[in-house]
């Protein structure tokens, strides 16, 4: 069973480098800053808080929902404590001052990555790279953030589990808003499994109880189609 | 504080008036999310204190004017309601209730990293439903789980205690009549870890040595309290992580 430690709990390095989550808390020692569990990967401790904010981090692939559109600027929530910028100049079309809100209106889902990040938090995303774009149609689930990495799995295993069993298409942003398209039963079937993954996170053997649980499903609806 | 009573407050066996030892806390439970809306909640029952705090943010700070560039500003509202008291508490903010939520919010800031969110603020709401002397500190102990519970990074958690000095004694957790017809009150809100002190009030006087005494005491009830927020926080995650792994 992982350990559970609380803000302020004394992190034991002698089984990996403190990395994320940690705060020195004294000489060589090292104190969890969040109240979650302890991971450890190969060489490294983290501590995965059970839920908390979005922080924006360069590179990270995310969806954000526009709620205004400016003369040269879209301000876009990502599910963060600050709302992001996103530049005409940064978008695959070819835009003028004044008239993008014919590609983008408020409302509108993106796929985009954070461009920038500073010191104050501002950041600004871009949708020129390949697969950024436009969400259309589509359901957006949300789930904790620090959860994100645990829905992937390991190289998208848990992910992909999910959209063969579900028949759907399915976008997870690292700011823990979750894109599904499909059959809207589908599509619902796959939020439910993403729910009970963010639930049971913290737990061992996750992705063999999850394949059994979407096979049910996938047995299930065999079963009434024929 | 300081009402003259004939109330015999401590008996002949060294009892308080509600049959705890001088060192004994009242009962205390705490839960956590019990809002669904709120990024972070708990509800504590102490004594017969009910209190709800609810954490919000951390989010960007409104009116713009409170924005710190360097760090995020915590702001706790203190709130009683109008039937939380015997006699009907007018509504709304008043002298005493603004001075809580200061001292809370500086107790707390004390705690979380706020240095990682520039320009946003964290809102905590403390509302008490019933109340029975100790409100701010068990507010204060219940506000820690909440935010820990939203996920924002803290140095430590907070616990509040209070102690105080009935009928010439010092005794650990005043109940209602003591701290009403009492001589002392010491509130104080502590880093569980560190044991450092982020809150400290006092209303009536002691001495020198009854004050030692009484922060020995609460000191020692810190540790109690702190164990009780772990195991609100903790105790439902780990029950599902062993059905889990029971299986």
């Amino acid at each position: 069973m992982k350990q559970i430690v609380m803000p302020g709990d004394e992190i034991d390095s002698s089984i990996g480098k403190p990395r994320n989550g940690v705060y020195k808390c004294g000489d060589q020692l090292y104190c969890s800053q969040y109240f979650g569990i302890v991971q450890k990967s190969e060489q490294f401790v983290d501590i995965v808080p059970f839920s908390g904010p979005y922080f924006p981090r360069r590179g990270d692939k995310v969806i954000g929902k526009i709620i205004e559109v400016g003369p040269s600027m879209w301000t876009v929530d990502i599910n963060s404590p600050y709302y992001t910028l996103l530049h005409m100049n940064d978008t695959p079309w070819r835009t003028n001052a004044g008239s993008i809100k014919k590609f983008l209106s408020t409302g509108d889902y993106v796929y985009a990555k954070v461009m920038t990040v500073n010191e104050i938090k501002e950041s600004w995303i871009t949708l020129k790279d390949v697969g950024l774009r436009k969400l259309e149609g589509g359901h957006i689930a949300s789930i904790q953030a620090p959860k994100v990495p645990r829905i992937i799995g390991k190289g998208g295993s848990m992910v992909n589990m999910i959209k063969d069993a579900t028949e759907t298409r399915i976008v997870v942003g690292q700011n823990g808003l979750i894109w599904v398209d499909g059959e809207p039963e589908n599509v619902m079937a796959a939020i439910e499994a993403i729910k009970v993954v963010e639930r049971e996170a913290h737990t061992t053997g996750l992705t063999d109880r999850m394949q059994k649980y979407l096979e049910e499903i996938k047995g299930g609806k065999n079963g009434n189609s024929v | 504080m300081g009402t003259a009573s004939d109330i015999k407050l401590i008996d002949e066996n060294g009892l308080r008036i509600d049959g705890r030892s001088p060192t004994e806390l009242r009962p205390l439970k705490i839960e956590t999310d019990v809002l669904e809306r709120a990024d972070g909640s708990a509800f504590i029952e102490w004594g017969g204190n009910k209190i709800l705090v609810a954490v919000y943010g951390p989010r960007e700070a409104y009116p713009k004017h409170t924005q710190d560039i360097e760090k995020a500003v915590v702001k706790a509202r203190y709130n009683m309601s109008a039937f939380s008291v015997d006699e009907r508490k007018r509504p709304g903010p008043d002298r005493r209730s603004v001075e809580i939520s200061k001292v809370i919010s500086e107790a707390l800031s004390a705690a979380v990293m706020v240095e990682q969110f520039p320009r946003a603020q964290i809102d905590v709401f403390i509302e008490v439903l019933q109340a029975d002397a100790g409100t701010r500190i068990a507010g204060l102990t219940a506000s820690s789980v909440a935010l820990a519970a939203a996920g924002i990074p803290m140095r430590d958690m907070v616990v509040g205690c209070a102690a105080g000095k009935v009928d010439g004694k010092i005794v650990l957790d005043l109940g209602k009549e003591e701290d009403n017809f009492g001589q002392a009150d010491l509130p104080m809100g502590i880093l569980a870890k560190s044991g450092k002190i982020v809150l400290m009030q006092m209303d009536g006087d002691m001495s020198q040595e009854e004050f030692e005494q009484a922060t020995a005491l609460i000191m020692d009830a810190t540790k109690r309290i702190y164990e009780i927020q772990r195991e609100a926080l903790a105790g439902k995650y780990r029950a599902l992580a062993l059905e889990r792994s029971g299986e």
